[in-house]
């Protein structure tokens, strides 16, 4: 009798939670390792259209993007509506490609700097007229790897 | 005496409770201030910019692909209108020319894809109709790979790689856009 009675009343239930930073770690690394800081906040509104035939962009650090959309409803007074082009955080126009790109080149080590892609994230609804001129003016700037973002499709048949 | 008393006592043990408090907390701040890395794409490479005029090339009109799209989202291929979802087996079989057509292209190194679209073309329609060019091309990567080297592209080394883009080269001509449905 006095055998089940024994363990009763001094011992401690509390559950040990030493572990459960561990966990919480392990998904903070996770998190940290799957994603990519967001760098810059979009003023344009960029839905990408889907492709097939696609590559992934293996290192971060050699890509540079240039954002092509019509503003958000938060820049629409200021802006309007027309489709335009964000570089880092403003609004810009081809003229000022070249500088964008010259800014990311002085940060990517030397030997590396034939494979910068620049990746065109660029909305579906956008026509052609202002991604032409961006073309141009990175052929101009010697930047003749691109891009064009685009969400998977599988083949249809 | 009182103090050496006390600190016997004592559990030799940080409280690590808090850690957990602490490491939610950066969680939570990398979940907000990140995005899910999706970034994959079309990759193109564009021709270098020379300001002399390209040199005048005699090349025989067989062997030229003309794609179209203009600003109604319409394709026009080699003078016919096209779907764009025959786009990518017509190209296949102008490139590689099966039957030896006098229409299509001699052979595959001497043929050339050339696009042109309008300012006013939506780049939904010209990224759909790149793709299908590249669709046709990654096919017919496929299919010799497989002929050749019995295995699928991908796994080929680089050497195989250039041999089969030698005898298929992708050569995707862009001509500047015509200024028809420019946005205002």
């Amino acid at each position: 009798m006095s055998k089940f009675s024994k363990k009763q009343g001094n011992t401690n239930p509390a559950i040990s939670t030493a572990s459960l930073p561990d966990i919480v770690f392990m998904l903070l690394f996770f998190f940290m390792v799957v994603t990519k800081m967001r760098d810059t906040d979009l003023m344009v509104g960029v839905n990408t259209p889907q492709a097939s035939e696609l590559t992934k962009l293996e290192k971060k650090s050699l890509v540079n993007f240039i954002f092509i959309g019509r503003p958000t409803a938060k820049f629409r007074d200021v802006y309007g509506t027309k489709p335009r082009i964000q570089l880092g955080d403003k609004f810009s126009n081809p003229d000022d490609i070249p500088l964008f790109l010259e800014k990311h080149r002085v940060t990517v080590p030397e030997g590396f700097k034939d494979r910068i892609i620049t990746s065109l994230k660029v909305d579906g609804e956008v026509t052609m007229g202002i991604v032409s001129d961006v073309k141009t003016s990175l052929r101009k700037a010697g930047q003749i790897k691109i891009n064009y973002s685009s969400k998977k499709r599988d083949r249809t048949k | 005496m009182g103090k050496k008393n006390s600190r016997n006592r004592m559990n030799n043990e940080i409280n690590a409770g808090s850690m957990a408090d602490i490491a939610f907390l950066l969680l939570i701040f990398f979940l907000v201030t990140t995005v899910i890395a999706e970034d994959k794409g079309v990759l193109v490479k564009l021709p270098p910019w020379s300001d002399e005029p390209p040199p005048e090339l005699t090349i025989n009109t067989r062997n030229v692909y003309s794609v179209l799209v203009n600003a109604q989202n319409q394709l026009l291929v080699r003078n016919e209108p096209m779907e764009i979802s025959k786009l990518k087996d017509n190209t296949i079989l102008f490139i590689t020319n099966p039957q030896k057509r006098a229409d299509l292209s001699e052979d595959p190194t001497k043929a050339l894809v050339s696009l042109k679209n309008d300012r006013g073309t939506e780049y939904k329609t010209y990224l759909a109709v790149y793709n299908e060019l590249k669709a046709a091309y990654n096919q017919i990567w496929e299919e010799e790979s497989l002929k050749r080297f019995s295995r699928p592209y991908e796994e080929l080394s680089k050497t195989q790689k250039d041999e089969i883009s030698a005898a298929y080269p992708l050569v995707i001509s862009e001509a500047e856009p015509t200024k028809f449905g420019e946005e205002n």
